[in-house]
This record gives C-alpha cells, sequence and structure tokens, in this order.
C-alpha cells in the first residue's frame, strides 16, 4: 500500500443496509480506524446476485453498469460479504468482460478481512475474551480463497483467523466440519426449503456441541439464515459478524 | 417429481438421512486423509485436467487411433450413435452366441441406456455382480450413488432383502454371514454365463486395450469364466498413452473411497484363443455436449464419485431425489445437457458452494457450470423461471423492508409479478426460521446522519 491514505468505497450489501446496519457502521468504523478514508456512495444498489443467482444474469447488466459507475472513483472497494464481493467479481454479465471500467474494478473490490490482510497489512490489536465459532461462508471461502478448504491439498491458512487470534483472549474454537456449507444459498433456502433448514441446523448443532458462545462470519446472509433457526429453537448462541468482533476489540 | 419435494420426502426419516449424510461424510473423509497424505496431490489434478482437456479437443483422432489398434489387437470395435443402437449391438452379440443369460459387473453407462430392461424384454437374465449393484437390481431400483450403488440402504434393509431373494436367515444382519451368501448365489451365475459385460474406466489410444477398475474382482471372474466380453464404453473415457493411468489410477481410488489404488485395475487387450471381445463405444449426446463451450469440460469426468460424497445437498436428500442417471453435482451439470426441461431443477439444487470443484480429480468446474445451467434454464423453460422469481418474492423477501431493497433493481422484478403472489401469506422462509429483527434505521439512514 501507498502511504497516502487510501480511499475506500464502502459497499454495504442491501439486506445489510436494511436489516443489520451495524454490521455496517462496524465495518465503517474499523477501516477508519486503521486510517482508511471511508466513503458511502448513497445511491448503492443491489450488487444484482439474487437474480444472477437465480439464473437471470441476463437481467443484470444495469445494476452492474450502475455499481461500475458508483464505485469506478474510488482506490478501493470494501464491503463486509464474501459472497456479494465475488459476484462483482465474477458474475457481471458477459458483455462487462472487455470493458476496462470492468476490469479496473475487478482489480480493486475486496472482502473486508482480505482488505485488511492483504492491503492494508495490518494487525488487529485487541481483546476480545469469549469462545468464537467461525462459519466459513462458501463463496468467501471457495470463490475469494479466503482460507485454504478442507478439500485441497494446500498450506492450512484462513484470513479471518488471522485476524481473531491477534485478540487476547479469543478462544477459537476447531469444528468437526471445518467449513461445510450452512444451507442459505440464497434462493435455495426457500426453493429447497427443507434441505436449506436441515444444513442450518447440522451446522448449529456442530458449534453447540463444543460450547460455542458467539458463532462469527464474514457473511450476514449465512449468519440470518443460522441465526434464524437458532432463535426458532431457542439455541443458547449469540451471533455477530466478524467487523463487529473486530471493531469492538480494536484498541 | 422435482428435487425439493424428492429431498424433503428423504428428510422426513431424520435418523435414516443423518445416518446417510455421516455415512458418505466418513468417506469424504477418508479421501481428504489419503489425498494429504500425498504431496503432490493438487499437481496430480492439474496434469488429470490437462489430460482430459487434449483428450476432448483430439477425441475423434484418439477414438479412430483406439478403434485402429484395439482391432489389431482382434477386438471387434462397434459404434453407437445412442441408447438404443447401443442396446442393439450387445443384444445381436448374444443372439449370434446363443445367450440367455449374462453376468454384467458395474457400469453406470448400462443404466444410462437401460440396458437390464431392453435385454430382460427379450428374454435374457441380466445379473448385476457387484454386490451394491446386485442388492438394488433385487430391489428393482437403479444405483442411488455411481460408486456405492446401495449406499441408501442399511445392513437390516438388506438382511431383509437376502431373507427374501436368497433365503438367509430372518434377522441376521452379519455382514460377513451376507456377503457370503451373495457369494454362493453369485458363483452360480458367474458358472452359466456365457457372456459378461463390464464398463470401461479407461480406453487407451494408444495401445487399444482399456482398463476396468472393480473392488470386488467381478469384472474379471465374469471375463474370465465367459466365451465373450462385451466392454461399453462412453467415448470420453479414451485417454492417450498406457503411461496416463499413472495419473488417473492414483487419483481415481484416492477419491471415490479413500483407498490408495482400487483392489483390481485389470487391463484387456486381447481375447484368449476361441474367446471374443467387443467394445461399444457409445456416444448418447456426449457430442452434443462436447459442443458446448461451457459444458464441455462435464465429459472429463472419471466417475469417481467423489462430488456426491461431499456434496451437502447429496448427502442429505440421497441418489434417488436427482431422478437421474448420474446423480450429485456432476449428474446435474450432466442431465440438463440431455434433456433441459426433464432436468430443470437440478442445477438449483445447489447452494453454489463449490465443495464438489475442490474435491474433483480432474478440476471440473462443476458449481460454475451449476451457474451457467441455471442462465441456460430459465431461458429455455419460462414456467421455470417463474416458478423461481415466485419462490423469490415469497421468501425474506415479502417483507415490508424489500421494498427499500435494492432500489429499481428489486423493485423491477417484483413489479412483474403478480400481487396475490407478493402478498402471499406463505411465508416459506418463516416456516423453521425467524426473520432478523427489523432495525429502527438503515445504515444509509443511520450514514446520513452520522456521516453529514
Amino acid at each position: 500500500m501507498s502511504n497516502q491514505t487510501p480511499h475506500v468505497g464502502l459497499f454495504i450489501p442491501c439486506y445489510v443496509d436494511q436489516f443489520y446496519p451495524n454490521v455496517g457502521i462496524a465495518s465503517l468504523e474499523l477501516l477508519e480506524k486503521l486510517g482508511c478514508k471511508v466513503s458511502y456512495p448513497q445511491n448503492q444498489t443491489c450488487c444484482g446476485q439474487p437474480l444472477a443467482n437465480s439464473g437471470y444474469e441476463r437481467d443484470t447488466i444495469g445494476s452492474s453498469e450502475h455499481f461500475i459507475k458508483t464505485f469506478g472513483e474510488f482506490d478501493y472497494v470494501v464491503a463486509p460479504s464474501g459472497s456479494c464481493i465475488m459476484h462483482v467479481k465474477e458474475h457481471f454479465p458477459p458483455e462487462f468482460l472487455d470493458q476496462n471500467a470492468y476490469k479496473e474494478l475487478q482489480g480493486k473490490v475486496y472482502e473486508l478481512t482480505e482488505f485488511i490482510t492483504d492491503v492494508l497489512k495490518a494487525e488487529i490489536k485487541g481483546k476480545f475474551p469469549h469462545r468464537i465459532g467461525y462459519h466459513s461462508s462458501c463463496h468467501g471461502l471457495r470463490g475469494l480463497r479466503l482460507g485454504a478448504s478442507t478439500e485441497l491439498n494446500v498450506s492450512p491458512f484462513n484470513k479471518a483467523k488471522q485476524l481473531l487470534q491477534g485478540l487476547d483472549g479469543l478462544d477459537w474454537v476447531e469444528l468437526t466440519r471445518k467449513d461445510e456449507c450452512c444451507g442459505f444459498g440464497g434462493t435455495f433456502a426457500v426453493s429447497e426449503e427443507a434441505l436449506s433448514v436441515q444444513m442450518g441446523k447440522d451446522r448449529l448443532a456442530d458449534h453447540l456441541e463444543k460450547d460455542v458462545e458467539i458463532l462469527t462470519g464474514g457473511d450476514m446472509s449465512c449468519i440470518m439464515h443460522l441465526q434464524g433457526i437458532s432463535s426458532r429453537n431457542k439455541q443458547p448462541l449469540k451471533f455477530m459478524h466478524i467487523a463487529e468482533i473486530l471493531n469492538q476489540a480494536i484498541q | 417429481m422435482s428435487h425439493p419435494s424428492k429431498a424433503a420426502e428423504f428428510l422426513k426419516d431424520q435418523a435414516k438421512s443423518h445416518w446417510h449424510d455421516e455415512t458418505l461424510w466418513f468417506v469424504r473423509d477418508k479421501r481428504d486423509k489419503i489425498s494429504k497424505s500425498i504431496p503432490e496431490w493438487e499437481n496430480l489434478r492439474t496434469i488429470a485436467s490437462g489430460l482430459k482437456d487434449y483428450v476432448l479437443n483430439n477425441l475423434d483422432t484418439l477414438l479412430l487411433d483406439f478403434e485402429a489398434n484395439a482391432k489389431k489387437n482382434g477386438i471387434h470395435v462397434h459404434w453407437a450413435v445412442n441408447a438404443e443402437e447401443h442396446n442393439q449391438i450387445v443384444h445381436s452379440i448374444l443372439e449370434k452366441h446363443d445367450c440367455k443369460a449374462i453376468v454384467k459387473s458395474k457400469s453406470i453407462l448400462t443404466e444410462e441406456c437401460h440396458l437390464n430392461p431392453y435385454l430382460e424384454k427379450r428374454g435374457v437374465e441380466v445379473v448385476d455382480t457387484d454386490l451394491g449393484e446386485r442388492i438394488v437390481q433385487f430391489l428393482q431400483q437403479p444405483p442411488s450413488h455411481i460408486v456405492l450403488p446401495a449406499i441408501h440402504l442399511k445392513k437390516g434393509d438388506i438382511s431383509e432383502i437376502f431373507h427374501e431373494k436368497l433365503k438367509t436367515e430372518k434377522g441376521n444382519e452379519d455382514p460377513t454371514y451376507l456377503t457370503h451368501a451373495a457369494r454362493l448365489h453369485l458363483r452360480e451365475k458367474f458358472l452359466k454365463a456365457k457372456v459378461a459385460i463390464t464398463g470401461v474406466n479407461f480406453g487407451v489410444a494408444e495401445t487399444g486395450e482399456f482398463v476396468v477398475c472393480t473392488n470386488e474382482g467381478n469384472a474379471d471372474m465374469g471375463v474370465h469364466l465367459a466365451d465373450v466380453h462385451i466392454a461399453c464404453m462412453g467415448i470420453e473415457k479414451i485417454i492417450p498413452r498406457r503411461k496416463d493411468l499413472g495419473v488417473f489410477l492414483r487419483l481415481l481410488a484416492r477419491s471415490a473411497t479413500g483407498q490408495p489404488i482400487t483392489n483390481y485395475n485389470s487391463h484387456f487387450r486381447s481375447p484368449e484363443p476361441g474367446k471374443e471381445i467387443h467394445i461399444v463405444l457409445l456416444d448418447n449426446g456426449r457430442t452434443r455436449q462436447l459442443a458446448r463451450e461451457k459444458f464441455k469440460n462435464s465429459l472429463k469426468c472419471i466417475r469417481c464419485g467423489a462430488c456426491m460424497n461431499t456434496c451437502p445437498i447429496y448427502r442429505r436428500s440421497g441418489g434417488y431425489s436427482y431422478g437421474s442417471t448420474v446423480p450429485g453435482p456432476i449428474g446435474s451439470i450432466l442431465s440438463p445437457g440431455i434433456d433441459v426441461k426433464k432436468y430443470s431443477t437440478l442445477p438449483f439444487a445447489s447452494t453454489l458452494c463449490g465443495s464438489c470443484s475442490d474435491v474433483c480429480p480432474v478440476k471440473i468446474n462443476i458449481h460454475e457450470q451449476l451457474y451457467e445451467w441455471r442462465q441456460e434454464i430459465t431461458k429455455a423453460n419460462p414456467d421455470m423461471a417463474k416458478g423461481m422469481s415466485m419462490k423469490m418474492a415469497s421468501g425474506i423477501f415479502t417483507s415490508p423492508l424489500a421494498y427499500k431493497i435494492s432500489g429499481s433493481l428489486m423493485r423491477k422484478s417484483l413489479k412483474a409479478l403478480p400481487k396475490s403472489i407478493i402478498y402471499n401469506p406463505l411465508n416459506v422462509w418463516g416456516k423453521e426460521r425467524d426473520l432478523p429483527n427489523p432495525p429502527k434505521e438503515s445504515f444509509k439512514e443511520w450514514y446520513k446522519k452520522n456521516r453529514p
């Protein structure tokens, strides 16, 4: 990173904006504490992922154009969501593939934790004395490679773990199935409701068996799904986005 | 029936679906451990993927080389454009030899062609000799998994089937006892069969030989006792050189079951004196798939089944929920190429988690192809499209907050739908999940106030 203060365009996914403003606030404050100049372009809209994953990528030309225009001016575009970042990086319609503006965008969009570890190269010092279970969301893990997936024979790494382990008192829990999908999957959550709920219950059971106190992750969509099931079943689990933990803990 | 309803049905028996999930996870875990025991694993995958790319790009010439070399070795080579032709060819060979009873080792290709019913209708007794396949054959079911055909059945189920079919003791679930009974039963069939059918794992262009991999040795037993060996092979099973087996055989067994090597990797090159070997090379839509740029590399598949074992959907919904010969992730990208309407729900039976692509020994980008098939299916099948947008609108997106989401984009898709759907009281999300508590203000509202 250059010595100049980077100007970060904060991309807050639509469901985070509406349901989880605290995650947006935490992301903003955290980036500011880490020395970034952060702006939230207020005319931003949904990136188009729900439509594209449902088979309507062709109907996202408008939202893609709008995204490129809205975030073009920034040094970096950062979002507290691996899933939305992966969509922006990989699933804009083919019309955009040859456009320089899109290529530029692809080179500067980052999921929050990878922005901190790879671009800012910051270590976060602080205190968070809690027992943490980490949910590796699939698009971040296998799409953006924010960690080594258990399927691959590569050296283990995990960008979220790297950040969280710097916090005093934090107790990182190793799960039995370290990176199995929670069953959210966007429209899958409703089109395959029975499976989606079963997958969520199974993930939660893994955390509960290991006495996890707070379940965290990088994608609120997965957490919304898991929290919804957990709350319906009155399970003693708390849920936080990793941005909330880091922002609360940072000194 | 669509995948979601069949999956929901499978999940009703919670104990059994949980067992199914754990059993296949055990295989996935074994695969993880053994694949990590050889440092060159990822390199092997890259080489295998490259070899298969080469094969797909040179399939025409490699097939002709294979045919010429196989003929030189004294093998009869047949070409079948579709399943019907394939079955006719097999039947004509049986007729020529006046054969009324055959044994067959595991071949998903003959399942694809529905060879068993075709032959049975013509008075031929077909006995599947792979233990799992024999079990599902007793039940008149297709395999529910391409490597573990009877994985959906428990010991108790098998004990009951054997009691009925093989007169084993009622209630005796001892695996050694049951497999011994199967062995005696199958031995009788092996001795009677004049013709043995096998599948083919690899056809070697350079030598005209082919390789059949089984753990039970049943392919060999069948072939060595019979006068005629018919090997049924998909045209994509070609590999260029014999030495390429050093890559594929190492990947296949480890990926399939977590074994270092399959028990029997048998090479067939030329018939014994007085015997015959036939190879039937089948297209059945493969060249059509080869012509689809986005989907052609699905033909790299070596049928290890690892994507099924790892798939969180497959493990919890079972093979039959897919309703296609090859179930699971790889089946969901192959089947729409055969019939895009019939299999329209399969590419949606996924969260696009990508685990299938990461376990695939030949690096097929399965989850990306699932995504691409979704794009094709919504074009090809407007009914499906409507169904999906209804689903979209019926979930969490019907909350009052949804109108504020994503400005024009969401409004556009909501506008396109009838009001009765948007206001549908049936909220699928909320059946077993709470909705998030709506906050007093959105992030945007907070930002306006706090970062003016």
